[in-house]
Parts: structure tokens; C-alpha cells; sequence
């Protein structure tokens, strides 16, 4: 046991900790289709519940009659709001403050509301019940412009009439929920009017959808017995959903078991709380049966929570020379029916105060009005932290402009413009302490990756040969540094619904020198079993194939907010570092004991405890585990265990140089990328084929919101991309290799280092695709033109800049 | 509704079972049969995460009728696990590739997969960046998937070689 033939370096590589690009352990199951997602759950006596929808955006429901469904053999019951209305759960709270139906009460205010819940013995007869229940509806003026919401004379919201106090202060007309404001209004407004540049336009980032392969789903098992209800789901937050269940139910908190399965990605679709798990919730408790209720896809994209939505106004103000002296921004954020952002409390926009982005901006102001319009509900971080993507496209859009006006290379302004590696810790205008970066050296990394003077030089001959009518297909370079904020968050100003963002882990060390340890945070793809167990085996010398990991079921793991906002490894990740130095720490004592020295004698080597000066004598942590569980050691309790809360002290600012170089035919709004280059740098890298995973999918993501991807309405409400064959994927077939890089600038404040990246390659993978067809389309007078660049929508950019002759 | 006798190979073994004649093959699959493998992502046939083997040829299970696959020869991922139950050739190259994350789609990938290398037992990368178009994966950007199939290949053509 006492094996002193092996390096440290070659002990270390057993351990396949840190840095080891380790194969997933979860890919054994999932490969053979032996994962088990919420659909594939099966329990006695079944029902499937099923939703009535409303086909109007807005209209008031006159009746609702369920005799011809509640005839058909095998309903069991169709829950409406009067029903729902004595147990008070025909409305429930939403994350932002506001209140929301689970039923419709008396009107509807988006296209696919809830109107009414089927119950019945299985998934068909569910279905056919829906066509028979009749609703009667008398169709209202439906608004679906913000802008013209915040005029209109039509409310969309009566129950708040007379409400002119919000969740997040005064409400300005019946249709506006808050005003948000961060920085100085007047020194902004100052700087702006005393500027030698301004540049100013209106960037819109459009609604789109988080839309997972896997939709949204839960069973609900009331056990009449002992009465306990446990609840499946496919839940991002499954402690916090057991508290929301535990107060909109008014079930002891104790008495509810919530469990996340396997869970068929999330991408911020799967935090909020719906109308089918309060339903299905109390379907099993009136009929003490389980109850399984899976949204479909059309479902998914018209009801579950969008994304972005966001009208921003900007206005940069610069020196001659390209110094940014100043940046103004008006947000009008469309929020649909209800207020159901997914948002920390005191962030109604989110975090769209990190619009200065990755620039020394010393004078900013930024105000946010949300509003409410005839539209669905949700404004959840598809996969970003809580607005950062809009906030990251907004500045680099705004950059792209300003170089415009100044007539500047959008490199060399950004340069100018970066934040220097020795301002950080860095006080941001907006309120942010950036943690660590050093932009320079990413960006002159980038940009030699790619040649960037030689794509330029490569664009201004293209452009010679587009005027000399010799080609049809222009060159747009996009470029994009972005920062993020993430990591949410520090107890003292993040909390949802007043539970503070802090995370946890547990781990247990077995006789036999192997271990379990449980998280409050879920994977839905990241590879959690993976990348965890990783950080203990380097923390405490145990191999990553003898660890255990398990998460998402709320009577075993420890308290926490779940995983979203790229929050799991800095938060999370944290915890997982603190337990295994407590038991480190532990283990340092029972080590000394056994070697017979004082504990300050022994000192950690890779897997071991050994004396000072005599490595020779040493204790591996597996004999220091046996004898945890087998000596009596004295002042020391048996067992080698520990559980860490933690709450992290600041965010983290994990940044990237994307670079993406795309042809586009100007004839047709055809566009292939012909390469993208996306460097990282998330701090302390624990699986570098796991990160570089993650960056290809958030990439592709990026594509698919930048050149196509929209939920679009027309003016009566109605969604037009209701399912995939509307709703832009990308296939293998149009999606482009990656080439990935990376700087590393650990976290100083982050036990690891570690930062997160799950969500970095979406926030700079949509200017990148974006700036690069603006940039083709510079040299012929293009400033700005509002995403998705779909072929259509190029082709009109062409058309209205006169390139069809 | 009434139902039907239905009679169908599935993973080379027998089965039978009673079913409507509206009943889709993937609620047969996954309800009837618990073979769970095959997800349903769309309902419209875009995304092939219900995607089975039938009669040697892909089909998206979740639109259509197990009535229409009466007495047909039907494969889904589990079937493609060796049979002392260790992974097969592509299942252990998703992994070793890291094809997979979230794991929704991965059956229908795999299946796809499988079928396409009978297909085509050389695919360029275009071959099977066309040939997996009808299969969407919302967390790996593909680029790790066509790794895995293109090394799912070269190792299913050395072992040909070898038993040659």
C-alpha cells in the first residue's frame, strides 16, 4: 500500500483531478439509452394530466364547459381556476415579484395560456378531452409592441388596476411593471453633451427560446398514507421548488420530496415554476394517485419561458482619438403577460448593469422599464447569467458603431478601451467589482490566431472585386470581447424569492477510501459526476473514479439554488473545494496521530500526508480513511465527513476574444461561416474536453439566436415559430467546426480559481455572428439591422443598401 | 377505442402486444415495451431523438404508427449494446469523443449513426454532417458527434479487416 516507486506527477495523473480531460462517467448510461429522464419515470396507477390552451392573446374566457369531457370514459377530472380558486392556487408568485395564473381567471393574456387541466388515464384520452372541453371567449385589442403598451388605454392587467406601487418601485401607466436605474444620470448625460463623438442607435436583441431537446415536465405522487409528496421534475432549482411548492401548497416543507432526474438540457428553460407542476401537484392530491403531466414542444416554445426581448437605446460617447469617455443606455424590456422573470430579487433586469463590458467606461447610466404586453411570460437566462447576453451584445454593437462614426478599426477601439490588467480588481461604473482578466493579452492572442491584418487586407480586396463585379459574396469579420458576470451570488445581494444564492456539497468518505458526495445543484448536461468528483480527487488525493456524485434529489442532498448562470462551478465548485479541505483538515490530524508526530509535523503530497523532511513516512488518505472509521483517536469524533455552504464573496468574470469570419451571398442572404475562433478564459480549467464541450454547443446556440432563431408574433398575438419547422435548430449540416483557445486568469477570490463557462460562448457567440454580417456590409453604409440575420433578412439589408443594382 | 394485435421483432427478440390503431410506435416503445431509449423531443419529425431502426432503415418513431411496422424488424439503442453488456463500437465512441452531454438526443443519434456507417462505411465529414441532418443536438454543436461517428467508422472497418 505504501507505494513510494510512483512520482508525485504520476500519482497526481491517477487521480485524474484537476486538469485531466477524464471521460464522463455519465456517458455509460446515456449511450445506451439507460438515462432516466421525467418521461421515462412510470409509476402504479398513473394519470397524465393535459392543458387547455387558449387559441387568443388576449380575451375574456365567458365560460368554460367540461360536461362533454368529464363524459368521456377514463377523465378523471378538468380542473379550471373556480376550482382551483377555494385552496388560493388559481394564481401563485412568480420569481420577480409579481403574480401569475395557473388557470385562466376570468381573461387570458397570452396565445397557449393555461385555461384548463385534464386529468385522465392515459396520455390519448387526456388529449381527447382537451378538444372536448369548450371555452367561450369574447377577443380583446391585443398589444404586442412595448412601446405601444406603455400608450395604450387598453389594460392588460386589471387585477393590478390602481397599483401604481410595483415589486421594484412606482408604476408609471397600467401597463409598466418597474423602472430600474443603476449609475449617474447627469454626469452621463454631462459627458454626453460635452463629448467630441456620440454615437447612438437603438440595438434590439429579439425574443427567442431556450427550447431543450427535452421540454418541460413533472410527476406528482401524493402518498395518502403517510403523506408525503414527492415531485419529479425536470427542475434546474429542485430545493428551491420544493420551498415554492411547500408555500404556494401549504405542504409541510418536510413533507415533499422533490427529485430531478436526468434532466434533457435546461439552458435556463427549467428554473422557473409552471402552471403543470401546480397542477399536476394538486390533481395527486385529489386523487391520491401519481400524476404525470409533459409539455410537447409547441406547448414549450408558445408558454414556457422566453428569453431576451430586450429594446436597447444606447449612446457611447468618445474622444477623437476613440477613448470612451461615457455610455447611456434606455432598455424597454417586453415581459409578456406577467412578471415572471427568473431573476435575482433585487435585479429586475438582471444583470444588465455589466453593459460596459469589457471597457474602462467611467461614466455610465443605465435605466431598464419592463412592460407588460400580450405575450408569454418568462424572460429566464437562456444560457447566460440573468441578462448578460443582452448586455454583452448591446456593448459590442455599441463599440461596432462608434468605430463606424469615428471611422476607426473596431480592434484597435477596443484595445484603447480595455480594461488594463493592473486596474483590477476593477470598480466598474454600473457597480461591478470585476474580479481578474487580462484582456490584452486574449485579444493580441486572438487576433494573431486568425490574422487579423490578413483578413483585412483579404476583406478590402473582396470588396475591390464585389465592386468590379467579379464575385457576389461578401466577407464580414465579427469580432467580440466579451466579460461576463457570474456566479450568482453573494447572500448579501442575491436571493430568489429571498433564499440567498448560496451552494453546498457533502461528501462522505468511506471505510474503504472511496466516497459519495451530494451537491445542491443539478447537471443537465455539464457533467456534474464528472467534473466535481475532479475537484475532490485533487483536493483530497482520492481518485475521481472512486467518487460518487449525486445531485437533485432534495432528501439527500444539501440545501442549495440549483444551477443556472453558470453559477455551479463558482458556487458549487466552491462548496465542493471547502467540504474537502474540511476533511482534509481531518484527515491531517488522524495522519499525524498515526505517524506519531504533532499535526504541524505532516505536510500534503498529492495524495498523502507525510512527515516534514522524512517522506518516506506518510499515511495515503486511504489509510487515513480506514482509520477514521476503525481507531479511537483521541479529540477526534469517528468518521470522515463534511458538508460546505458556501456563500461566495463576489461574482466571477470569466471573458473571451471571439472572432468569427463569414461569407454572404448577397443575392440570395446565403451565409456560411468559414471560421470562428473563440478563446476563453474561465479561470482554473478542471476538464478541458468537458469546457471545450461546452463552448461548441453555447457557439452553435449563438448561431442559431444570431441567424435565425425567433419566437415572432403577429399582431394579433398569435406565434408564428410554434414548432421546429418554424423554430431555427441549426443541423449538423449548417453548423461550422470551432477552433478553441485559451488564456487562464484565475478568480483570486474563488477557492479553485475557477470562474464557469457553460454560458460564455453564448454571450459572445451572438455578437460575433452578428458584428461579422454588420461588418460585411460596412463598406456600403450599414450601421445597424436587428437580429436574427436570417437569409431573408440579409437579403434586405442588400437590397435596401442598393447592391441589386 | 378498439385495439389491435400487434406482433413485431424488437432487438431480436419476439414481442406482442395490444394497441390502437392511433397508437404511435414510440409510446408502444417506451409505454407498453419500457424500452425508454428513444425520447420524444418534437412530435413533428425534426429533431430524431425517437429515431429507431426499421427494416434497415432510420425512421422517426414518434410519427408513426406502431400499426404501420406491423411484423417489423425493429432496433433501438439498447439493442446496440454488445452482448456481454459492454458498449458497442459507437456508443463507446460518443463517449470517448465526448459526442454527448445533456444525453436526449444521443439515442437517436447513435441509431442514426449506426444506420448511416451501413450505409456508407467511409463517410467524409460532409457525408455525415448531411447524413445526421435529420438529428438535432442541442448541446454539442455536432462538432464532437462527427469526431465520434468518423472514429465510430475506422475502428467498425479495422475490425472488419480483422475478422476478414
Amino acid at each position: 500500500m505504501n507505494d513510494q516507486t510512483m512520482t508525485p506527477e504520476e500519482r497526481a495523473a491517477n487521480l485524474k483531478g484537476m486538469g485531466s480531460s477524464r471521460k464522463r462517467v455519465e456517458d455509460v448510461r446515456f449511450t445506451q439509452g439507460k438515462g432516466n429522464y421525467v418521461d421515462d419515470i412510470k409509476l402504479d396507477g398513473m394519470l397524465f394530466g393535459d392543458f387547455v390552451r387558449s387559441p387568443y392573446a388576449h380575451a375574456r374566457v365567458v365560460s368554460v364547459n367540461k360536461e362533454a369531457a368529464l363524459a368521456l370514459p377514463g377523465v378523471i377530472a378538468v380542473l379550471t381556476a373556480e376550482d382551483l380558486s377555494p385552496l388560493g392556487l388559481h394564481w401563485m408568485p412568480t420569481l420577480a415579484g409579481d403574480k401569475q395564473m395557473v388557470l385562466a381567471d376570468g381573461k387570458v393574456l397570452f396565445q397557449g395560456q393555461e385555461v384548463a387541466y385534464v386529468v385522465a388515464e392515459d396520455r390519448y384520452i387526456a388529449a381527447d378531452a382537451v378538444e372536448l372541453v369548450e371555452v367561450e371567449y369574447e377577443e380583446l385589442p391585443v398589444l404586442t409592441d412595448p412601446f405601444e403598451a406603455l400608450k395604450s388605454d387598453v389594460v392588460l392587467r386589471e387585477d393590478l388596476e390602481g397599483q401604481t406601487e410595483g415589486a421594484h418601485g412606482p408604476r408609471k401607466h397600467h401597463n409598466h411593471i418597474f423602472t430600474w436605474e443603476q449609475g449617474d444620470k447627469d454626469a452621463t448625460e454631462a459627458v454626453l453633451a460635452e463629448a467630441d463623438v456620440v454615437a447612438e442607435e437603438m440595438v434590439y436583441y429579439h425574443r427567442t427560446h431556450p427550447c431543450p431537446l427535452e421540454t418541460c415536465g413533472c410527476v406528482a405522487s401524493m402518498d395518502k398514507v403517510t403523506g408525503k409528496l414527492t415531485l419529479y421534475g425536470t427542475f434546474q432549482a429542485p430545493h428551491a421548488i420544493r420551498t415554492v411548492v411547500s408555500l404556494i401548497s401549504g405542504v409541510a416543507e418536510h413533507n415533499i420530496r422533490v427529485i430531478s432526474p436526468d434532466i434533457g438540457g435546461g439552458f435556463g428553460n427549467k428554473v422557473g415554476a409552471y402552471a403543470g407542476y401546480v397542477c399536476s401537484v394538486v390533481a395527486s392530491i385529489v386523487t391520491g394517485k401519481p400524476v404525470k403531466w409533459v409539455e410537447d414542444r409547441m406547448e414549450n416554445l408558445m408558454s414556457t419561458a422566453f428569453a431576451r426581448d430586450y429594446w436597447m437605446q444606447g449612446k457611447i460617447a468618445a474622444t477623437k482619438d476613440g477613448k470612451i469617455t461615457g455610455l447611456w443606455c434606455h432598455t424597454t424590456a417586453d415581459h409578456g403577460g406577467f412578471d415572471a422573470c427568473a431573476d435575482p430579487t433585487k435585479f429586475p433586469a438582471g444583470f444588465m448593469n455589466i453593459c460596459t463590458g469589457s471597457y474602462d467606461i467611467p461614466t455610465a447610466y443605465l435605466a431598464v422599464d419592463g412592460v407588460y404586453t400580450n405575450k408569454a411570460p418568462g424572460g429566464v437566462a437562456y444560457r447566460c447569467s440573468f441578462r448578460v447576453t443582452e448586455a454583452a451584445y448591446f456593448i459590442e454593437r455599441m463599440i461596432e458603431v462608434l468605430a463606424i462614426k469615428l471611422n476607426m478599426d473596431a480592434a484597435e477601439l477596443r484595445r484603447i478601451n480595455f480594461i488594463k490588467a493592473d486596474q483590477f480588481p476593477y470598480q466598474s461604473a454600473l457597480g461591478w467589482e470585476y474580479d481578474s482578466g487580462d484582456y490584452h493579452t486574449a485579444w493580441d492572442k486572438a487576433l494573431k490566431a486568425v490574422d487579423y491584418d490578413g483578413l483585412r487586407a483579404e476583406q478590402a480586396q473582396r470588396i475591390e472585386e464585389f465592386k468590379a463585379g467579379k464575385t457576389r459574396k461578401l466577407l464580414g469579420i465579427g469580432l467580440t470581447h466579451f466579460t461576463e458576470i457570474v456566479g450568482a451570488g453573494p447572500v448579501k445581494n442575491c436571493d430568489i424569492l429571498g433564499l440567498g444564492m448560496f451552494d453546498s456539497c457533502e461528501i462522505r468518505i468511506h471505510p474503504t477510501g472511496s466516497a459519495i458526495a451530494r451537491l445542491g445543484t443539478i447537471s443537465q448536461g455539464q457533467g456534474h459526476a464528472t467534473t466535481f468528483a475532479q475537484i475532490i480527487a485533487s483536493e483530497i488525493g482520492l481518485p475521481a473514479d472512486d467518487i460518487t456524485l449525486e445531485e437533485g434529489d432534495t432528501d439527500t442532498a444539501p440545501y442549495g439554488l440549483g444551477t443556472y448562470g453558470s453559477r455551479s462551478t463558482p458556487v458549487a465548485g466552491a462548496a465542493t473545494a471547502m467540504a474537502a479541505r474540511k476533511i482534509r483538515a481531518k484527515a491531517q490530524m488522524i495522519a499525524a496521530y498515526l505517524l506519531e508526530v504533532h499535526d504541524d509535523d505532516v505536510e500534503w503530497d498529492v495524495d498523502r500526508f507525510a512527515v516534514k523532511g522524512a517522506p518516506e513516512r506518510f499515511k495515503t488518505m486511504k489509510e487515513i480513511a480506514f482509520a477514521a472509521y476503525n481507531q479511537a483517536i483521541p479529540g477526534l469524533e469517528p468518521g470522515l465527513e463534511a458538508v460546505s455552504y458556501y456563500d461566495p464573496p463576489n461574482m466571477t468574470y470569466p471573458f473571451g476574444a471571439y472572432i468569427c469570419v463569414m461569407e454572404i451571398d448577397v443575392d440570395t442572404g446565403e451565409w456560411e461561416v468559414r471560421q470562428f475562433y473563440a478563446l476563453d478564459d474561465c479561470g482554473t480549467r478542471i476538464n478541458p474536453m468537458i469546457i471545450e464541450g461546452q463552448v461548441h454547443g453555447g457557439v452553435t446556440e449563438a448561431l442559431a439566436i444570431a441567424m435565425g432563431q425567433e419566437i415572432a408574433y403577429d399582431e394579433m398575438g398569435n406565434v408564428k415559430t410554434g414548432t421546429l419547422m418554424d423554430f431555427f435548430l441549426p443541423t449538423a449540416w449548417e453548423t461550422p467546426n470551432y477552433t478553441t483557445d485559451h488564456t487562464v486568469t484565475p478568480s483570486p477570490h474563488h477557492p479553485i480559481g475557477a470562474k464557469g463557462v457553460g454560458e460564455s460562448p453564448n454571450v459572445g457567440g451572438v455578437p460575433a455572428f452578428s458584428n461579422a454580417v454588420h461588418d460585411a456590409f460596412r463598406p456600403f453604409g450599414l450601421v445597424q439591422s436587428h437580429m436574427p440575420h436570417d437569409h431573408w433578412r440579409i437579403w434586405k439589408i442588400a437590397n435596401g443598401l442598393g447592391l441589386h443594382g | 377505442m378498439s385495439k389491435m394485435h400487434v406482433k413485431l421483432t424488437v432487438n431480436g427478440k419476439q414481442v406482442e402486444g395490444l394497441a390502437e390503431p392511433r397508437t404511435l410506435l414510440i409510446h408502444f416503445l417506451r409505454e407498453d415495451l419500457k424500452i425508454t431509449g428513444p425520447h420524444i423531443g418534437c412530435e413533428t419529425s425534426h429533431c430524431g431523438a425517437c429515431t429507431v431502426d426499421i427494416d434497415g432503415k432510420s425512421v422517426k418513431s414518434c410519427t408513426t404508427f406502431v400499426a404501420q411496422v406491423n411484423g417489423a424488424d425493429v432496433t433501438t439503442v439498447e439493442g446496440l449494446t454488445n452482448e456481454d453488456g459492454s458498449l458497442g463500437v459507437i456508443q463507446e465512441m460518443f463517449r470517448e469523443h465526448h459526442g454527448l452531454q445533456c444525453g436526449f438526443c444521443t439515442p437517436g443519434m447513435i441509431t442514426r449513426a449506426h444506420r448511416l456507417l451501413q450505409e456508407n462505411p467511409n463517410p467524409t465529414e460532409e457525408d455525415i454532417r448531411f447524413g445526421m441532418a435529420g438529428n438535432l443536438c442541442r448541446c454539442t454543436g455536432y462538432q464532437n458527434i462527427v469526431k465520434a461517428i468518423s472514429a465510430s467508422a475506422d475502428m467498425l472497418n479495422a475490425q472488419k479487416e480483422a475478422a476478414e
